[in-house]
């Protein structure tokens, strides 16, 4: 195992060399220079010092590859360098974010796997029933419907609902309260942005469960558990759920990974200032060293994401610790 | 009497030939989600093409007399907070859409067909280096890459299809890859080979024609996807731009403030936009289940 662990760890480096390569090459493939663009975009006419200063402090009249490795140094030392917009550390700038985001996606995740999972087995169970085809066009229509609109339609029910039941209108609380120092507060606010984006990622982890678990219940110990008379209900929790679980706990790792882009949109419906917020922000205001910082974060949890499903996978199933 | 037989002679033959009525309820009956997503499908694709008849007024045109007008009999779906009818945008929005989405998809799949197939037949270190950097860029979830990549780009119709077209490469080129992977086997690319031809010839006449059903998959199974994109960056204001009608710039000129005294500005832009992806997702998987019976219980 310990093996496994370390085999693991070494390969998670190449690809964030890579996408570390990838993101600062891209964004050096500007047509023009990032200072061009960040004093053009003020709109008036810019001089020619401003320009140099400029590309003094960021350090962009020195060698490509001088830049690529002094940026890439300072991940080692913890230096990630400053946000062009605002002149903040990034990292305290990201780190003041970090923490709602965190919570947006474990609650999202949570939110998938309480929906997709019973459901997912209800619709494998009853296959080819009405219960099936509610199930699949639940979670069709889940993958159809943009979870900003989503987010709207929620904030819409929400002052609509209050304002029939109270009779004035309740909006979720705008200020961020951590979760220690008022829980209810903090679920007040977070709860709806978690429900919008962990009902999109549930379809999927549905349509995964459903099929794992029609595979799994025409294998023959399915069939040897019913001949020798066990309830239909012990089957399908006991023998064939335990089974069927890991193709959805791979999905459900790699979803938790792609949920930062489900934020993005997500934060913005409810106005919070979460990591996604932050991008969007960075993206419009050509703040490339805080993009840069983002993307990379992104590849880092998708990376340490994989890791920990592969080792939870292996863990589960001992053919690929050995293997 | 000899032309009164011909009749008959093609009776006897009608039962085998299927009319194309018969060939369409039979695939309606095996895949009727896929025919009514492919009804959808058609349904946009038509108020694409004829926006500027079906809508009653000009997208851009504000009518000050009438903010916010709830639907009725002069704007069907009610008008903007700035006296837009919403039913002409939707429908001028389709247009966006469908070419958006139908652009990125065939570019981006084009692209990584060619350097799908080409990975497969070199091979070697071509092709490690090749998976490698597409692994990284699958990496990041689309939309994360779709706006670093508007982020360089900038925004607006044209540089918005370039964003969401790039990330769609490595996402064809990795399945239309495997299934190259063997096509490379056969022994008309050996044939082909031993004759001569050019590496160019071999991929693009040989090769390319034989993995046409991963790559149909791809593109149809992009096109949905490609409007979501599109509307979710247009709703962050960096994809389509104003005047463009968009049905993701619809909802984001203030559609939340508007949620409670307007509902209509906020709903019916969604809803167009979950009609279509709808339709589109469920188009591609009928295409899925027929060109690929393999593929049918992921």
């Amino acid at each position: 195992m310990h093996q496994y662990i370390i085999k693991r760890i070494l390969m998670m480096i190449p690809t964030l060399f890579g996408a570390a390569v990838l993101v600062f090459f891209l964004m050096r493939a500007i047509p023009g220079d990032v200072c061009e663009l960040r004093l053009a975009g003020t709109g008036a006419t810019f001089d020619p010092d401003a320009l140099r200063i400029c590309q003094q402090e960021l350090g962009l009249n020195e060698p490509i590859f001088l830049q690529f490795f002094s940026w890439i140094g300072g991940f080692f030392v913890g230096d990630f360098g400053t946000s062009m917009w605002t002149n903040q550390p990034i990292v305290s700038e990201i780190s003041l974010r970090f923490q709602v985001s965190m919570q947006i996606a474990l609650m999202a995740t949570l939110v998938s796997i309480v929906i997709s999972i019973p459901m997912g087995i209800i619709s494998a169970v009853k296959r080819n029933t009405w219960v099936d085809y509610c199930v699949r066009g639940f979670s069709i229509a889940g993958i159809a419907m943009p979870s900003f609109w989503l987010g709207i339609l929620i904030i819409l029910g929400l002052l609509v609902g209050s304002q029939a039941l109270y009779g004035e209108p309740w909006m979720p609380p705008i200020n961020y309260v951590p979760i220690w120092v008022d829980p209810a507060e903090n679920l007040a606010m977070l709860i709806w942005p978690a429900l919008a984006t962990g009902y999109r990622y549930s379809a999927v982890a549905t349509r995964m469960t459903r099929s794992a678990m029609l595979e799994v219940l025409r294998e023959d110990y399915v069939r040897t558990a019913r001949a020798k008379g066990l309830v239909e209900s012990v089957i399908v929790n006991r023998h064939a759920l335990k089974n069927a679980l890991l193709p959805v706990v791979t999905v459900i790792g790699i979803e938790f990974a792609f949920l930062m882009g489900g934020l993005v949109v997500t934060e913005q419906v409810f106005n919070l200032n979460g990591l996604g917020k932050l991008f969007v922000e960075s993206v419009s205001n050509h703040d490339y060293t805080m993009t840069q910082a983002l993307v990379m974060l992104v590849a880092l949890i998708f990376v340490l994401t994989n890791f920990v499903v592969d080792l939870f996978y292996a863990w589960l199933d001992p053919r690929i610790r050995y293997s | 009497m000899a032309i009164s037989e011909l009749p008959t002679s093609v009776e006897t033959a009608a039962p085998r030939r299927r009319t194309a009525w018969q060939q369409f309820k039979r695939v309606a009956r095996r895949q009727p989600l896929g025919v009514a997503g492919g009804a959808i499908v058609i349904l946009m694709i038509l108020m694409a093409i004829f926006a500027d008849v079906i809508a009653p007024y000009d997208p851009t045109a504000m009518n000050y007399s009438a903010f916010t007008a709830p639907p009725g009999t002069e704007f069907w779906l009610g008008t903007d907070q700035m006296g837009r009818d919403v039913f002409s945008r939707i429908v001028h929005g389709a247009r966006t859409a469908v070419f958006v989405g139908f652009v990125a998809s065939i570019v981006g799949a084009g692209i990584g067909l060619v350097l799908g197939v080409g990975s497969a037949y070199f091979g070697g270190k071509i092709d490690l280096v090749f998976q490698r950097v597409m692994d990284i860029f699958m990496s990041f979830p689309l939309i994360i890459m779709a706006l670093a990549m508007v982020a360089i780009f900038g925004t607006g119709v044209d540089k918005v299809i370039v964003a969401i077209t790039i990330p769609f490469i490595p996402r064809c080129a990795r399945v239309v890859r495997s299934t190259a992977l063997s096509v490379r086997e056969m022994p008309y690319v050996d044939a082909a080979r031993s004759i001569g031809y050019s590496h160019t010839r071999i991929i693009l006449r040989h090769m390319v024609p034989n993995v046409m059903a991963p790559f149909l998959i791809m593109i149809t199974a992009f096109v949905g996807q490609a409007i979501l994109l599109e509307a979710s960056l247009s709703y962050l204001g960096l994809g389509v731009q104003e005047p463009t009608p968009a049905w993701g710039l619809m909802l984001q000129g203030g559609a939340e403030l508007y949620a409670e005294s307007a509902p209509w500005v906020a709903i019916f832009p969604g809803l167009a936009i979950t009609l279509a992806v709808f339709g589109f997702n469920l188009f591609g998987d009928a295409v899925r289940d027929m060109l690929d019976p393999k593929l049918r219980s992921q």
